[in-house]
């Protein structure tokens, strides 16, 4: 087997590179088209403002979405979180100030949530099942009539877990309750279509999908329901009154370009990532024991995979594999000190928590690169298993979890 | 988070990897940590008659840190009496690896692998010579 090139980036949950196709398009908008979209008075600010409506218009028919006018542009999918939830929030305080939620979101869906419960809110907390999903039951039988908002993404970010959202939506939509999805790990890559699933918002980000950092948009629906927000940030009133501030064009018409590229190539993109993801998990559970995937394998991005390696610990692992960029759910790799929130959702022990690492594989995942990382994988979490006292015991046939251990 | 190359040289070559008889009694064992706590040391030393310790071994479940923290500890173990070897400080493994703050517990967890095999050797040795002169009056 040949060395592909090294370092090998597996990390494509936490960004992507952005397409040669995509920075090409850029280009010409940092130097002589470099006008401000708002400029209404000559044809810079026109050039602009054309290239900002060829990016909506790109934008909304990935998601699905009836009109470009739908597209709020922010500076990534954090912003559109909260502009989402604290918009929606504060603009129908007088209808209700109950909002639904999961426990496996991310931060910025949750600690937006966490701010508003200290203004006054009422929030629930929907748990998961073992395989990462939320019940839609549980959604409808956590609604009350204060219940003004649902949020709910579309695929998460750790595990790849698909959430159902086509019948969470019909159930929102029946209440007459808003629902907002966080999008990022899951628009051009999987199914999304705001219309099939009722979304009336969601926050979707360029830097996951192929297309630069720092801009991100919030699908906002405008009729059947039209969805109301209080602007987060004061200013000259762009993006119809929802976000001041001056548009990042070259950063638009990058994401633009970026959609473009997703809805035409997604399928044949997501087949050969699927098969990609697969040929690394059976290379790499047939070939060792005490190998666990986290999340569900049926409703998953298909290009991610979360495995845990029992009696390793992995940020241990990350080190030994420094040739390939993954993540770990390990504390270790976290400034808290505490497992990833996450997998202890799901039910999976603290133990196996730090023993998680999550492939994310992408647009420039080659055959030869999945090759290298499951026989280097295999190598290393064997190696560190030879000298972990775990496993030692493990075969010793010592129960672990009879043992009285010192936390410390 | 970058490591020290002091850490990455003993990860990627841990020193005295292993497993001594842990029913020798010139062996003692210490097993500290948790597998929730993503922490788990199993340090032994094996003394000599003399008092000093001839070998010492060690597994560790954990970060690259804790595996280096207590293989250096093995390190710094070997050929020191159970008086010097009680010297040994978290302190001294955080400097010698340079351990950022985030990573002071794991020194911390080798000064009690080595605490922890120091006593048990001990309480080894304090079993024996109670049982020995019951041997003797019969």
């Amino acid at each position: 087997m040949t060395t592909p090139k090294l370092p090998i980036f597996m990390d494509y949950h936490s960004t992507t590179p952005v397409d040669p196709r995509v920075l090409e398009a850029m280009l010409p908008y940092f130097t002589e088209k470099f006008g401000n979209a708002a400029s209404r008075s000559h044809s810079f600010g026109w050039t602009a403002e054309e290239a900002v409506d060829v990016a909506r218009e790109n934008i909304a028919k990935l998601i699905g979405a009836s009109s470009e006018k739908e597209i709020v542009f922010t500076s990534g999918a954090s912003e559109s979180d909260n502009l989402a939830i604290k918009g929606v929030a504060e603009f129908y305080k007088d209808k209700g100030n109950h909002i639904i939620t999961s426990v496996i979101e991310h931060k910025a869906v949750l600690d937006s949530c966490k701010r508003l419960e200290k203004e006054g809110c009422e929030v629930t907390y929907l748990p998961v099942a073992k395989d990462g999903r939320v019940d839609p039951q549980a959604v409808q039988n956590a609604m009350t009539e204060k219940t003004i908002l649902v949020s709910i993404m579309l695929a998460n970010n750790e595990i790849g877990t698909v959430q159902p959202l086509e019948e969470i939506g019909k159930i929102t939509r029946a209440r007459g309750v808003l629902f907002h999805t966080d999008a990022v790990q899951g628009v051009g890559k999987i199914d999304f279509d705001v219309q099939k699933m009722n979304v009336d918002l969601a926050s979707i980000t360029a830097h996951k999908m192929y297309g630069p950092k720092g801009v991100g948009a919030l699908y906002v629906r405008r009729s059947k329901p039209r969805v109301r927000l209080v602007a987060q940030m004061d200013g000259g009133g762009h993006e119809r009154g929802n976000r001041s501030g001056t548009l990042n064009v070259p950063a638009i018409v990058g994401f633009g370009k970026a959609a473009e590229i997703a809805m035409k190539e997604r399928p044949e993109e997501a087949a050969r990532l699927l098969k990609l993801r697969e040929r690394l998990r059976n290379k790499i559970q047939s070939s060792m024991d005490e190998v666990y995937l986290n999340g569900s394998l049926e409703h998953r991005l298909p290009g991610n995979l979360n495995l845990s390696f029992a009696f390793v610990e992995g940020e241990a692992m990350m080190m030994a594999i420094k040739d390939v960029a993954v993540s770990s759910g390990s504390a270790c790799t976290s400034a808290s000190l505490e497992p990833s929130y996450v997998l202890r959702a799901l039910g999976v022990g603290d133990d196996l928590a730090h023993s998680s690492i999550r492939f994310g594989l992408g647009r420039f995942t080659t055959e030869e690169e999945v090759d290298y990382v499951a026989k280097l994988v295999v190598e290393k979490a064997t190696h560190l298993r030879n000298m972990s006292p775990l496993y030692e015991m493990h075969k010793e046939g010592i129960d672990l979890k009879s043992v009285q251990w010192t936390a410390h | 988070m970058a490591y020290s190359e002091k850490v990455i040289d003993h990860a990627e070559n841990p020193r005295n990897v292993g497993t001594l008889d842990k029913s020798d009694p010139n062996v003692g064992t210490g097993l500290v940590g948790a597998p929730a706590c993503g922490d788990v040391m199993r340090l032994q030393i094996k003394v000599s008659d003399g008092g000093v310790i001839e070998d010492a071994k060690f597994k560790t479940f954990g970060c690259g840190s804790a595996i280096a923290s207590s293989s250096l500890a093995t390190e710094w173990l070997k050929g020191k009496t159970l008086e010097e070897a009680e010297k040994i400080k978290n302190v001294d493994i955080v400097n010698e690896l340079n351990l950022p703050p985030v990573k002071i517990h794991c020194s911390v967890l080798a000064q009690d692998a080595i605490k922890s095999a120091i006593d048990d050797f001990r309480a080894k040795q304090a079993a024996r010579r109670s049982e020995k002169p019951e041997a003797q009056t019969k």
